[in-house]
């Protein structure tokens, strides 16, 4: 263990100056893609990531239809230059797992019941990774099935929080990540209170993950503020701005 | 990628507009679409462009790494050039294995690039026939539109001439920008029956007979050539098309070379 490395400094700040349960800067898109049905941008601190949405459509191939509800297929990737180290091209282990969950927390709050033999695929590209690149990820592919008008019960807002120098720490950075002793993506759903992914590496007590919990749901509240007003951006209309059409002669 | 259908009347529409020297997007047949780029936008890529041609969008990200040089090139550094048409960027791009479609664009790229000098891969030796820089190339199309070879292409360039050599990160002196001697740009034709079309879009892509790329170096001489789809070309249209792709290649390097 590289124990020497110090996350924290005397006044309790971290490497890039956050408080412990301070989020990087975020920023989203909605509707960033012209041919795809729906999609978004997000930028958080170091990450960028686009998701694509495609769909309702025919499942393919055909044994994967369901007669009573649509499946969500997701596709995680690493663009090759989106690390310091190049990332081979093509599926691996971990992006197959983080596309597996990453469905499976869509596919929660998805109204999959209205599209029988449906397929609604979802495509997440990582353009530049920063640690948190699957909350990232599932946070942006949750505006894009809006953005595509498919029917959900929420948004589902994800973010991570972990463990450095035996402190709790909201949405943990590259070297919070590498060095710290816990790390714990949680994708949350607001309106019905459902916890749709969680995953957990590290060393934490009860007590820590309970307070861990408390302080990644209120995260993502804030989140899924934040993706809601992306989709308000792109969708609301302002009655005031609109004048009276002219009268013809 | 998938089968995509386009009805003959449209092709027909398209041809008859050609005829009258016209395109459904109003612009002369060999007009280039608008183009726009913005280079270093990828913090952890050593040089990165995304650019966008018309509705074409394209991100090409450079990394390079010390590696072992070719055993007949010694001294030269490598370039490899990687191209993904993710199904994120088009309904008929399908996940898995590399297309067909992507070699060949990863292929005419790189060939471009490659023959030009572009890169003087000697600058990129470390130590002869022991240690190389390797440049990594990657293209990632996120919208699709047609024309990926000439929006790869000067992304490619863009890219590459944002790109600092990352020297110090493994202990090889200070980091230098890529030594860039040439602006290799290309100008892609599509024929549909008697016409020659500029920069098609996917619609003109798929309605045309034969497609026809050149690269153009700043000496307006030839450096790479592609015919692709099935239909021929005659002398004529070839010769034809090149005397516009050197004109318009002066425009379009400049335009990369100012970053306007």
């Amino acid at each position: 263990m590289l124990d020497e490395i110090k996350l924290l400094d005397k006044d309790g700040m971290r490497l890039d100056g956050r408080k412990l349960d301070q989020l990087r800067p975020i920023r989203m898109e909605a509707g960033v893609l012209d041919n795809a049905d729906g999609s978004a941008y997000i930028e958080w601190g170091g990450n960028k990531v686009i998701a694509a949405v495609y769909g309702p459509r025919e499942a393919q191939p055909k044994y994967l239809q369901d007669p009573s509800k649509a499946i969500v297929q997701v596709s995680y990737n690493m663009a090759a230059f989106s690390s310091d180290e190049r990332v081979r091209p093509g599926p691996n282990r971990r992006a197959t797992e983080i596309s597996k969950i990453t469905a499976e927390a869509l596919e929660s709050v998805v109204l999959t019941g209205n599209f029988p033999r449906a397929s609604i695929d979802v495509y997440i590209e990582v353009l530049e990774a920063d640690a948190g690149t699957r909350c990232a990820g599932l946070t942006a592919a949750s505006i894009a099935i809006a953005d595509a008008g498919i029917p959900m019960k929420d948004l589902v807002a994800a973010c991570a929080v972990g463990k450095i120098d035996g402190q709790l720490a909201l949405d943990l950075g590259k070297k919070e990540d590498n060095f710290g002793q816990a790390d714990m993506p949680l994708g949350f759903v607001p309106g019905t209170g459902e916890i749709s992914l969680l995953q957990m590496d590290g060393h934490m007590t009860i007590a820590e993950f309970k307070a861990a919990m408390q302080m990644c749901m209120a995260a993502c509240k804030h989140i899924h503020e934040l993706q809601r007003d992306a989709l308000r951006r792109r969708y609301a209309v302002n009655y005031a701005d609109m004048s009276e059409p002219e009268a013809e002669q | 990628m998938k089968r995509t259908i386009v009805p003959e009347i449209k092709k027909e529409l398209i041809y008859k507009l050609a005829q009258r020297g016209c395109r459904e997007d109003d612009r002369t047949l060999d007009e280039f679409r608008p183009i726009s780029f913005e280079t270093d936008i990828i913090g952890t890529a050593e040089g990165s462009a995304r650019l966008k041609l018309g509705k074409t969008d394209v991100i090409v990200g450079v990394k390079l790494q010390p590696g072992e040089p070719y055993p007949d090139k010694p001294d030269q550094g490598v370039l490899m050039t990687g191209c993904e048409l993710k199904p994120m960027a088009h309904p008929g791009f399908e996940s898995g294995a590399p297309s067909d479609d992507s070699v060949e664009i990863a292929r005419v790229v790189d060939r471009g690039i490659r023959e030009s000098g572009m890169i003087d891969m000697q600058a990129l030796c470390i130590e002869p026939g022991k240690k190389v820089w390797m440049v990594f190339l990657d293209i990632q199309v996120i919208n699709y539109d047609g024309n990926l070879f000439d929006a790869a292409t000067m992304a490619a360039l863009a890219a590459m001439n944002s790109t600092s050599v990352p020297a110090s990160r493994f202990g090889l002196g200070e980091d230098f920008p890529l030594p860039v001697n040439a602006w290799p740009v290309t100008t892609t034709f599509v024929k549909l029956r008697d016409v020659l079309l500029v920069d098609p879009t996917f619609t003109e892509e798929l309605a045309s007979d034969a497609r026809f790329t050149v690269s153009i170096d700043d000496n307006g001489h030839i450096r790479a050539m592609q015919k692709g789809l099935k239909g021929a070309l005659i002398y004529d249209e070839v010769i034809r098309a090149l005397d516009i792709a050197q004109k318009l290649s002066l425009e379009l390097r400049t335009r990369l070379q100012t970053g306007e």
